[in-house]
């Protein structure tokens, strides 16, 4: 059965930080709200405080300061009902070895309080196509396949909340799209999902909303489209019938550039604004005689926000 | 309570103790047989009988309490010890399980496999020499808190170590000598009198010697006093504990 999104919060975090002596500051007074079954990706550069910030939320790290509510329960008084709603599929390949993929699979289970239910692993394992490797130890299996495993722990007590922290760091092509379908999948049936990330191209495909972090600080946090269109720039690109040496005067006004050895205009312009100019900057060049072969638009992608974004804090 | 998650520690360390039965069952029976080979039966026919019992069978309770609190450490420490070394402490800690639950799926496992390696010990040692056990129920209960005592104090190594050197150093350099010096392989009463009050501050001569009680009805030192001593390890390893789960001690950033 699918499940509607709400704008419900699931997660609350209200003036969290997190440091460690001397004095770092891992996290600074972090406030967030993740909502109901939406993809949130969390994005930011190494260091940022990504993985400190999801690990106090599922209990492996003490906050310094500062409060999270899982469906409105505190994660420290109330870590039975918060815990139990959690999946973490961790950053690193930390699985057991000797260990058969179903035992260990079952073992997450067992420890997230349900019992055994083995229709339930053999979906998951299925779907994860591990199922042919059940009987498998785990030390046998490649590093894309170990991180099915995890994937396949993380689901195995049916979270309504699940993390993944850098979830396609170092797997192929194919893996990564197969992953991309499954937490597509687990999103409609209201799995409310947070993503760490270092592909931006994956944050870009798959997120509702973005949440940028540098230097413990939650820089910005925003609709994924809305802050395309915010933060987005588009481009026309002219490619020009003959060389240009420079930009003709009557054409400062536009601020082109003249790349490709003079052989191709670029006109930046704000996507919200009202007149873009490009007609007018069409009719302008028709009129100092400047004629072109071929135009196209490109958008900025979120890897350009991002970098921006970063640079502007550093 | 999560019985579940109690139930999954649990079955998982039992899972790895059948996979591993040479190492966890085999190896300290064969090394008892060699005790009992060496002592009982090549020197051990040498000497003279301790208050009227063969001196093969004199030894039994001591070289179980040997092999039990050797294999308790060994069992929790490692079985505590492996998550942390490969990083699947995560899923126990971002379970929904208190630290008593965790406590009690891996120091119960670890406390059952010692427990049972005690009585086939017990099983193996009346092939080579004649035993009674006058108290059994004391005996049981002797072994039993035993196992769990040092289980529990092997589950503190295991979170206190940070090195498969540290997992080892206590039980190689303090149990091992504490146990061989604590009347395993003799009575302290045939020590000279000052040996006699040093072994006194030794807390294994006073499981030993409860233990060897409830075979013979003969102790170095009062029975209670040697349950009474247990009892205040127990205590002792169990704060410990739970002072590591409060304040996250080498577990937790």
């Amino acid at each position: 059965m699918q499940k509607k999104n709400t704008n419900r919060s699931v997660i609350q975090i209200e003036n969290l930080s997190k440091s460690y002596p001397p004095d770092f500051k891992a996290l600074n007074k972090i406030n967030l709200q993740i909502k109901h079954g939406e993809i949130f990706a969390l994005l930011g550069p190494n260091g940022a405080g990504k993985t400190t910030l999801i690990s106090i939320i599922y209990g492996i790290t003490n906050p310094t300061s500062g409060r999270v509510l899982v469906n409105g329960k505190n994660i420290i008084s109330d870590f039975r009902a918060t815990r139990a709603i959690i999946g973490l599929v961790p950053q690193e390949l930390t699985t057991d070895a000797f260990e058969t993929v179903w035992d260990t699979v079952s073992f997450t289970r067992g420890l997230f309080g349900k019992s055994r239910k083995p229709s339930h692993i053999e979906k998951i394992l299925r779907q994860l196509t591990l199922w042919d490797k059940k009987d498998d130890k785990i030390m046998t299996l490649s590093g894309g396949m170990k991180r099915r495993v995890l994937i396949a722990k993380a689901l195995s007590h049916e979270p309504d909340i699940l993390f993944l922290d850098e979830p396609t760091a170092g797997v192929d092509v194919e893996l990564r799209k197969d992953m991309w379908e499954i937490v597509r999948g687990l999103q409609k049936t209201g799995v409310t999902i947070i993503l760490t990330t270092h592909y931006i191209d994956e944050a870009e495909e798959m997120a509702d909303r973005i949440g940028i972090i540098n230097k413990g600080e939650l820089i910005l946090v925003e609709e994924k489209a809305t802050l395309m269109k915010k933060l987005g720039k588009k481009q026309l690109a002219l490619e020009l019938q003959s060389t240009l040496q420079k930009v003709p005067e009557q054409l400062k006004k536009y601020q082109l550039d003249l790349v490709n050895d003079g052989n191709c205009l670029i006109y930046t312009y704000d996507t919200k604004a009202k007149h873009t100019g490009i007609t007018a900057l069409l009719s302008e060049l028709s009129d100092a005689g400047i004629k072109f072969k071929d135009l196209n638009t490109s958008k900025s992608s979120l890897e350009d926000i991002f970098v921006n974004l970063v640079k502007e804090t550093t | 309570m999560n019985i579940e998650a109690v139930k999954a520690i649990y079955r998982f360390e039992m899972a790895r103790a059948r996979r591993t039965v040479f190492q966890s069952i085999v190896s300290p029976v064969i090394s008892t047989a060699l005790y009992f080979i060496v002592f009982g039966s090549a020197i051990g026919s040498r000497i003279t009988e301790i208050e009227g019992i063969s001196y093969g069978s004199f030894i039994v309770p001591g070289l179980i309490m040997l092999m039990v609190l050797t294999q308790s450490i060994a069992n929790a420490s490692f079985g505590i010890y492996f998550p942390k070394f490969t990083g699947t402490i995560y899923e126990i800690l971002s379970a929904p399980i208190s630290p008593f639950e965790i406590v009690v799926g891996y120091v119960g496992a670890a406390a059952t496999k010692s427990l049972v390696l005690g009585l086939i010990i017990l099983a193996t040692a009346h092939l080579f020499v004649p035993l009674q056990i006058l108290h059994p129920f004391w005996m049981l209960g002797f072994l039993v808190l035993t196992c769990i005592t040092f289980s529990l104090f092997g589950f503190i190594i295991g979170i206190w170590a940070d090195g498969f050197e540290k997992l080892q150093i206590i039980p190689l350099l303090v149990i091992t000598p504490l146990v061989f010096l604590g009347g395993t392989f003799y009575s302290i009463s045939m020590l000279p009198p000052f040996w006699q009050t040093v072994s006194l501050f030794n807390p294994v001569v006073y499981l030993v010697s409860g233990f060897r009680w409830s075979f013979f009805e003969m102790a170095d030192v009062n029975v209670w006093l040697s349950l009474g001593m247990i009892g205040f390890f127990l205590t002792l390893c169990m704060a410990t504990i739970w002072w590591i789960f409060h304040t996250g001690y080498e577990i937790k950033d």
